[in-house]
């Protein structure tokens, strides 16, 4: 009987530490593959588990918002003022880079220049061959072919369509005016591939063809990538360094709702952006504990695991100013 | 007591299938009415689909649905009918149960399988052999130069109703083999007796027979071309500005916008209510093809079929 009663006790002290030790979250499918990693990482570690569910940047805001996840995620930043109203706090996580990818014969990767200007044209549909005036300025080396331009972009809603549109709208007078910025918008030209998955099928199936897709597919795949004028007027590769460079000449103690794109800094990648946690201000304490103690712990020791996957890792100071936040906003 | 409990289990059966097909309409209604009051009927005939700044036409989609599906009915109809014609009156007895099987497992491969062969396979080859001597050909034919222009890369309406016509033949070929297979004997064997030849067997005796089995075949290959969604996404081009009428045109479908930008539509403008009124708009397209076909059987009935 003794026995029988310790092992009921056992049991509900392992019932509810499980339910202690579980947080859920959902949202951005563009971090999905790296949150999994460190979730298993850290359970291993620590026993507590981390179940993210990838449902999308738009869904993972409004489940946060509905509390039915202890942690929601987006590619996209919410105004402070959207913040505010719904209780929530939001840190960046990692940095991505989205990467304009060509399939031209002949032409190595990196070897061609192009500048946001000329993006915007070519997805304006008013630059149509490979051989423009525009883009032989730009390089002057090149033996540029007599070929048309295959625009490919993505079909379904994404937060990397709306990182390159919103790059497009701060360089591009007409196509802010014409298009605008957004998860899906309203392509003049184009044909759409779903997923970037999709988008790279396309560019690498069609010659001429031109797309964007996010930086672990343009490193890992053998698609040619296109280098970049940025603000400074420097050309740029996409890299680990010029991704850091584009969270520099920011003052993050203020609000992290910032955009990297067109970014300033030295070096800086020009289509930069952090992806996004959210988690309530007045939430259970003990799962807001449990929130910060994995993100933590991802800062400090999960760098190695988002570098091999191809994510860049905040830079230190940015760090710094999350985990004054949390202190500062965060009721535990 | 059995009698009342199989009754009545049936009935619950029956009208819980009423309840949820009702409860889909009201939901669908409810969610799309932001849409409807906003746009009117201006929702299917504007072409201008534009989430950043909250204008929603959905012509190019509904074009596009009803389009590939056409296009799908008019390649698969006759080769279904060649295949079921093949497999009951003219294949060899101990070649009808392979080829017959074959045919069935067709239907069981996934569409997205069938997407992305169409993708890196068929559209190459399309656009190759088909698309590009097809536009030189009709290059000054009035008309038939419009019908097929555009870029030759294969992807467009055209290799949509393709792949979706490959999709539903083994549908379409089963049902008309399985019906014509019911012909009774006699009346074959008579109209051989009178020296009929097997085309006149078949025309005037087998299809007037099987008239109304045949059709509803065809009609289940419609209902599936015109909900499938993986494998036309893939090669339609998910584009929503239409090129003319071009059938090589890329375009978009009902079933293909929801697929791709449900996830992420914002909830603050008219974007998901708009994408609700397309899957309500896609369920009235359905509802009315379903009529249509019950009410061709009823007359095909009234004058004298069997």
């Amino acid at each position: 009987m003794k026995r029988l009663l310790m092992i009921v006790a056992l049991m509900v002290g392992v019932v509810s530490s499980i339910n202690a030790m579980e947080i859920t979250g959902a949202g951005a499918s563009f971090p999905a593959p790296l949150y999994g990693k460190w979730a298993e990482s850290y359970n291993k570690l620590t026993g507590v588990r981390v179940n993210y569910q990838s449902i999308g940047s738009s869904g993972g805001v409004n489940q946060i918002k509905a509390k039915t996840v202890d942690f929601g995620a987006s590619d996209t930043p919410l105004a402070d003022a959207d913040l505010e109203a719904a209780g929530l706090m939001q840190f960046p996580t990692v940095i991505g880079g989205v990467v304009p990818v060509i399939n031209l014969p002949g032409i190595a990767s990196g070897a061609m220049v192009l500048t946001g200007e000329v993006l915007a044209d070519i997805y304006l549909g008013k630059i149509t061959q490979w051989d423009d005036a525009a883009i032989k300025t730009l390089n002057p080396t090149l033996n540029l072919p007599n070929q048309k331009i295959t625009v490919v972009r993505r079909a379904d809603g994404s937060g990397t369509t709306a990182i390159f549109t919103e790059y497009l709208t701060k360089i591009s007078p007409n196509w802010a005016s014409q298009i605008g910025q957004g998860n899906t918008v309203n392509w003049p030209i184009g044909t759409g591939g779903k997923g970037n998955e999709g988008v790279s099928a396309f560019v690498m199936r069609l010659p001429g063809a031109i797309g964007y897709v996010e930086y672990a597919y343009a490193k890992q795949s053998t698609m040619a990538f296109v280098q970049l004028k940025n603000a400074k007027g420097e050309t740029v590769s996409p890299s680990i360094d010029s991704f850091k460079a584009a969270t520099q000449n920011i003052d993050w103690s203020k609000t992290f709702a910032q955009s990297l794109t067109n970014s300033s800094a030295q070096g800086a990648w020009p289509i930069t952006s952090t992806t996004f946690i959210l988690m309530q201000k007045q939430g259970n304490p003990e799962k807001s504990k449990t929130i910060i103690a994995f993100f933590d712990w991802a800062y400090k020791n999960g760098s190695a695991e988002a570098l091999a996957l191809d994510y860049v890792p905040m830079p230190a100071d940015v760090v710094t100013a999350v985990q004054k936040a949390w202190a500062e906003k965060i009721a535990i | 007591m059995g009698n009342w409990i199989l009754g009545g289990l049936s009935m619950a059966a029956a009208i819980f299938t009423l309840a949820a097909l009702c409860g889909v309409i009201i939901m669908l209604g409810i969610q799309a009415w932001p849409s409807i009051t906003e746009f009117g009927f201006s929702f299917i005939t504007n072409s201008v689909w534009d989430p950043p700044n909250n204008v929603f036409g959905a012509f190019v989609p509904i074009y596009g649905t009803l389009i590939t599906s056409t296009i799908a009915l008019i390649i698969a109809i006759p080769v279904s009918f060649g295949i079921a014609l093949f497999l009951t009156e003219l294949a060899p007895a101990w070649l009808r149960r392979p080829l017959g099987t074959a045919i069935e497992l067709l239907a069981a491969i996934p569409s997205i399988v069938y997407g992305m062969w169409g993708l890196l396979f068929f559209s190459p080859i399309f656009a190759k052999y088909v698309q590009t001597p097809l536009m030189n050909w009709t290059a000054d034919i009035p008309f038939l130069n419009h019908l097929f222009a555009g870029a030759p890369i294969g992807i467009g309406l055209f290799t949509a109703g393709i792949i979706l016509a490959i999709m539903i033949i083994p549908y379409i070929a089963s049902v008309m083999r399985d019906v014509f297979e019911v012909v009774p004997p006699l009346l074959k064997e008579s109209a051989y007796g009178l020296g009929c030849t097997t085309w006149e067997v078949i025309w005037s005796v087998v299809l007037p027979y099987t008239k109304a089995g045949a059709i509803g075949g065809i009609m289940l290959g419609l209902g599936r071309a015109l909900g499938e969604t993986m494998a036309v996404t893939f090669v339609i081009g998910n584009s929503n500005i239409l090129d003319g009428y071009s059938l090589f045109s890329m375009g978009n479908s009902i079933t293909s916008v929801l697929a791709n930008e449900f996830p992420e539509a914002s909830l603050t403008g008219f974007h998901q209510s708009a994408l609700m009124e397309l899957g309500l708009i896609l369920f009235f397209i359905t509802c009315v093809v379903l009529s249509l076909s019950k009410v061709m059987l009823l007359r095909i009935k009234k004058m004298g079929g069997p």
